[in-house]
This record gives structure tokens, sequence and C-alpha cells, in this order.
């Protein structure tokens, strides 16, 4: 190949066994402005996640040709959801008619909640519904609910007005500089408001950054929703048995 | 008692102790989400008025947590030091914060207190406290652990290297720890979280510490934050432990939400003293806390987070730890909602660590759902290394790959020991010197690449895992 010797970079060779950010170099004492940039870039992208508010027309169109329903939590805005997570889980009071005139007794209702990154539901909230729905034949689904401002825990509202047997919410977990599109699932037995978190099962790191893909997470959750129809419950009971289906991915923590 | 104040044509009455204490504190959105921040600014000052002329020994008298139900509260009464706090019991919270500021307050002085000193009372003092107040007689707290190094001398600044790997794979692991080698990081540990939490993952990763450690002699302790019942198993199969590690809280039901109680602590405390594997001292232990903790549980008793955070050193204290951080920014925006809030709180925290005798660092961190960055990073090293903090937690380029929010930089702790003129541990510096790492001005050198310090390194790096 190459006679001249090039200088390596030792740092390349070992950059593959983590994505921390090492052999950055100096500048001085401080970080080179290459680095810094990068970083401010993955900080603004999590940040935006946080904050650019869910297109639900989008989402809508992404989903046809499921119907949809629209409801509010209990925090009016962004500011006040963070830091008012108690609001978050609750619908707010002018939810609609629409989840009252929806029918009743479904199996499962869906529930796509923005959560802390907009950005990971509107990117991987609907091929996710649209790929459970698929393996979902004979059970009754309702109209997928799209919560806005919205908690884990605003499914168990939802899922109550609605009759639902089962509610999975579908909800944007916390960003992180290196993941800020990861999508949870929520899968509840029941839902109720006051269901502690230990009654339900999660699924997270569901995105394209070598985390779970679509088709992997349905068959998860599909599983899950089956043997939750079957023994009547979800939550710890049925951790143990999941865990084994698929290997959890590393990345963004849990929203709850 | 009765709690009342006439400030600007109105009258502010608190009910109870707990109400203005939490009333006093600097508004935060925790005590707002609680329920127990004042309404107004100008209730907020009427409180701290009223808890100036409050005698400091009211809370010898007054339990914030109830004794019977809580057995943190019973530790901290049963384990007062009443001859001790003989020279401050005259005072009100406003006479001891005055006399903390004085001169006669010195190093000897305030170390003497300590154990006289109850957390409420060190809350309550801090609430009347500017941020100045905060660091100033921080900065007098001496307090001085050792295990293979020793931490807290004047002018010295610890930190923990926290190379977290979101699969824990050990060769990247080892990446991120030799990256911080590189910078002089790591004297007060290091010190990894484990993405998976269960014995044989975290005896992987302790071999693995150890094994560098051995391999380039470096004075320094290693841990793997496990839980602490997974560490007593783990010294049970005699895997290389330096530092047990444990999360605690300001209330039994907190403490018990993260699964230990005292018991458990004492356990693991005298296992890990039995192992006998400190050279310069035995401070075995290492706690992480958090304003928040308890009401993220639900375990607050109606108490202001700040004070439930200061109770939590009082578990800390009984086991004589080598090091204690507060994860300052770590628990979201719905305790401490922007930088303002983290840099008060991780001051606070500081300082109501270290007046109770504990070898107090922080982790100056911060979410991507609160409202900071690294500017306020920034500001909060540079007060908190002012006021002489302990250690400070650092990961690569201040980004954290496995937990998901960011920390310091190991640069950061370059900008600090040039601009601040603060150290590394003695027995660590001593060893960068012999690694050729210190350049003749005191600096970390920053080594070319093809200097074969560097390049022995990184190829003892490749082979390890």
């Amino acid at each position: 190949m190459d006679d001249v010797a090039r200088p390596t970079d030792p740092w390349s060779a070992l950059r593959a066994s983590t994505n921390a950010r090492i052999g950055l170099g100096r500048s001085g004492d401080a970080m080179p402005l290459k680095a810094v940039l990068e970083f401010q870039a993955a900080h603004a992208t999590a940040r935006d996640a946080v904050h650019t508010p869910l297109d639900l027309d989008a989402v809508e169109a992404a989903l046809q040709p499921l119907s949809t329903l629209r409801v509010k939590s209990s925090a009016p805005d962004r500011p006040t959801y963070l830091r008012r997570p108690d609001l978050g889980r609750r619908l707010g009071d002018e939810p609609g008619p629409d989840l009252d005139a929806a029918d009743k007794g479904a199996d499962v209702v869906f529930v796509v909640a923005d959560g802390l990154s907009a950005t990971a539901v509107q990117m991987h909230a609907a091929p996710l519904v649209h790929a459970c729905v698929e393996r979902l034949k004979g059970f009754k689904i309702a109209p997928v609910v799209l919560a806005s401002q919205a908690r884990v825990a605003l499914g168990d509202d939802v899922g109550e007005r609605v009759g639902a047997t089962l509610v999975a919410v579908l909800i944007g977990e916390r960003p992180g500089l290196s993941v800020a599109e990861s999508l949870g699932v929520y899968l509840t037995y029941e839902p109720r408001r006051g269901r502690r978190d230990s009654e339900r099962n999660c699924i997270s790191n569901i995105h394209g950054k070598g985390g779970l893909s679509y088709a992997l997470a349905a068959d998860k959750l599909v599983w899950l929703i089956r043997e939750a129809t079957r023994l009547k419950l979800t939550g710890v009971k049925l951790k143990d048995d999941v865990d084994a289906l698929a290997p959890a991915a590393g990345g963004a923590l849990p929203e709850t | 008692m009765i709690l009342r104040c006439d400030l600007g044509g109105q009258r502010y009455v608190f009910s109870d102790l707990k109400r203005l204490m939490a009333a006093a504190s600097p508004r935060r959105s925790g005590d707002e989400l609680a329920g127990l921040a004042a309404a107004t600014d100008a209730e907020r000052v009427a409180a701290r008025i009223v808890l100036a002329d409050l005698p400091l020994d009211t809370f010898l008298g007054e339990a914030l947590v109830p004794y019977e139900d809580d057995e943190v509260t019973r530790l901290i009464v049963d384990g007062h030091d009443s001859e001790a706090f003989a020279a401050v019991s005259h005072l009100t919270v406003g006479g001891f914060r005055d006399w903390l500021l004085s001169h006669e307050a010195d190093s000897d002085a305030l170390s003497k207190l300590a154990p006289g000193l109850t957390p409420e009372m060190v809350a309550a003092v801090s609430k009347l406290m500017r941020n100045q107040d905060l660091i100033s007689v921080a900065r007098k707290c001496k307090v001085i652990t050792a295990f293979r190094t020793t931490l807290g001398l004047p002018g010295r600044l610890g930190t923990r290297l926290q190379p977290n790997h979101p699969t824990d794979d050990l060769r990247g692991v080892a990446v991120s720890v030799l990256d911080g080698l590189l910078y002089g990081v790591g004297d007060a540990v290091i010190g990894i979280n484990p993405a998976t939490d269960n014995v044989p993952n975290a005896i992987a990763l302790m071999e693995m510490l150890d094994g560098l450690r051995q391999q380039y002699d470096i004075p320094a302790q290693t841990c793997v934050l496990t839980h602490v019942t997974n560490a007593i198993e783990i010294m049970n199969r005699r895997a290389p432990v330096d530092l047990v590690f444990q999360s605690v809280a300001g209330s039994e039901a907190a403490n018990r939400g993260f699964g230990v109680d005292l018991a458990v602590l004492t356990e693991a405390h005298e296992a890990a003293l039995a192992l006998k594997r400190g050279t310069v001292g035995q401070n075995v232990m290492y706690f992480e806390t958090g304003q928040g903790a308890a009401l993220s549980a639900d375990a607050h008793h109606g108490v202001d987070q700040q004070t439930m955070e200061t109770r939590a050193y009082a578990v800390a204290r009984a086991y004589q730890p080598m090091i204690v951080n507060t994860v300052v920014g770590f628990i979201g925006p719905e305790y401490l909602y922007d930088g303002k809030q983290i840099i008060r709180a991780g001051l606070e925290d500081h300082f109501c660590g270290k007046l109770l005798g504990l070898p107090m660092g922080c982790d100056v961190c911060y979410t991507n759902h609160a409202e900071a960055d690294q500017d306020d990073m920034d500001g909060l090293m540079t007060l908190l290394t002012t006021a002489g903090c302990t250690f400070l937690i650092c990961v690569p380029g201040a980004d954290d790959v496995m937990l998901n929010y960011q920390s310091l930089s190991f640069h950061d702790v370059l900008y600090l020991r040039s601009t601040l003129g603060v150290k590394a541990a003695p027995e660590f510096e001593a060893w960068l010197d012999r690694m050729g790492m210190v350049a003749p001005d005191g600096r970390i050198r920053e080594l070319e690449l093809k200097d074969p310090r560097i390049s022995h390194m990184l190829a003892q790096a490749s082979l390890v895992a």
C-alpha cells in the first residue's frame, strides 16, 4: 500500500469499543472547538426533542387507515409539564367527547404520547403501531389516541375512559446526547387511575441507532399483550419471561 | 411555639417547623411539586426572618420526621453529641449563621462542632446563607479521608473518573479509564455505574479495574457502583472490592425505596473494613445522595427537599465514608428546574455535608430536559472548587453515554487546576510524576500520540479484557 508512514490516530481503533467522547485532544487545557461544537449540536438536538411540539397531523396521517382521537393532559404547556409530572399523568378538563363516544370494550387501546421526545414519537410511533396491529389479528383495537404533554400514567385515564382491557402507551423517552429519538412502550392491564409502575411492563430503546427494531419491538409487545390477556395481569409477574424473548438494548433511560 | 412575622403590612403565620423550613427554602421546583414552597417571595423572606430568631436547640426538641417512625431520626437523635454542641447551643439560627462566618469559627472549631450538629440545624442555617456564605464557610471545613489516596488536604481537588459504557463492554470501559488517566483524573475513585446491576457483571468489571490499577501501579481506589447487597455477596466471593457504594436518602422509607436500611449498611461497612485493602487509610464507603430522592420515593414526610437531603448526610456520616457526593442535577427538572436552582443546590449540599463532617463532592451535572447547559456547569464547578469541594465527577467529553446526562469533562479538571491552583491527592500526584505526565511547571502534559508513555498505555489497554 502506502510507502509513506502516515501518523495514525491510536484512538481510532479504540473508538470501536465505545461511543464515549474519548481522545478529543486539547486546546491548552480546554476542549478543542470541534469537540465543543459537536457536543453543542448533540445537546441542541436533545433539547429540541424535548421542546418541539408533536406534529399531530403528521402522526395521524402516518397512522391511516387507523382512526385516531386527540387528548391533552392537565399540563397546559411544556414548562409546566416538565415541572409537574403529576399534571402530565391526568387527562385535562377538555378531552372532548371523543373518548366517551368511542366504542367500549376494546381489547387494546394504543396511546401515542409525546413524553420527553416528540422526535421519537414522530419517527417511530406510527410504524410500530402498524407492526403491532398486523400481528394482532382477532383482537378488537380501539382508535389510536394521540396524547399531548403526556406521561406514561395518562394511559390509565385514557384506558379507563375508553373501557379497554389493555393500554399500550408509546412514549418518547428522555433524550440523551447519542440518542435523542428513543421510543418506549408501557403496557398496563385494566388501566385505571392509581396503577403503579410495578403493574406495567416496559419495552424501551426502540430506535434506529442500535436500538430495538420495529419488528422486534412489535413481537415483544404482542407477546406481552397475549400473555397479559391470558394471565389477566401486567407487571412484575410477566417481567421475567419477556426478557428472554429479545435482548435489551443500551441507550436512553425509560421515561416514567 | 408561635411562628409568625409581619412584613410589608401583611402577617405571615407558619403552622409548624416543617412548614417554616420549607417556606424559608430558596425557590425550587421540587418543593413546588410537593406543595411545600412559599407561595410568594415575600412569604419566603418572612419565613427566613422567623427562622433567624429561632433558638438552634429547637431542633433537638422537635423532630421533623417522628422518632418512632424513622430510624434515620433515631440515628440523628441518639447519636447527637451535646458536649460538642455546647459551643453554639445558646445561639439562634441567625446567630449561628453569623458565628459560622466569624473568624473565630476556624477549621478546628468547625471540626470539633460537627458531631454536635444535626442535619436539621445545618439545613436551617443554610437557608439563611447566600451562595458566598455557603462557599466561605465550607472552605473553612477540613475533612480528610484516606484509602490509597488522601483526600481533603488544603489546596487539593479530587476527581472521580467515571468510565461508564452502555453495555459494560470491558474494553470500552478500559479505554475511557485510560483517557481519564491521561488528564490526571481518578484520584478520588475510578468508579463505574454498571449498565446491568448483577453480581457476575459487577465482578467482571471489578476484576478488570483492579487489573488496570495493579498493572500501572496506580495509587487509587476502584468501585463498581452496584447495590450494597450485591457488594456484600461479591465480598463473600472474594472479588476485589475497594469501596462499597450505596445511594442513600434522608428517611427510613426513602432508604427502603433504595432497598437498604442502616443494618445492611453496617454489615457492608464491617465486611469492607475486614478486607483491609486501604494502604494509607481505611475509609471504605462511598455514598451518593441528591435533592428530590425522598420526594420521588413519596417518603419525604412533608419536609422540604433540601432538609431531607441533609438528613441523608446523617446516614452517610455513620459509616466514616471515603467520599460522598450529591448528584445534584441528575434527578431532573421537577426537583431542580434550571441552572440557577442546580447551582444553588450544589453549593447547599456541599456546605451542609462539609459542616456535618463529610468528605463532600459533587456530580456537577444536568439532564437534557432541564434548563441548563455546560455554561451553568462551568459556574458550579468553579464555585465548588473555590469552596474547597473534596472531589468532582468527570466523564469523557462531559457526556455519560450510559446514563444519558451531562457531567464534567476531563478537560474541565485541567481548567480548574490551572485557574485555581488545586492539585490532585499527593499519592496520585507522585504517581503522575513517576509516569512522566507532569510538566516542570506542574501542568499535566499533553503527550504526543507517538510518545512511548502513551503508546505503552494504549497498547496495555488493548490487552485488557
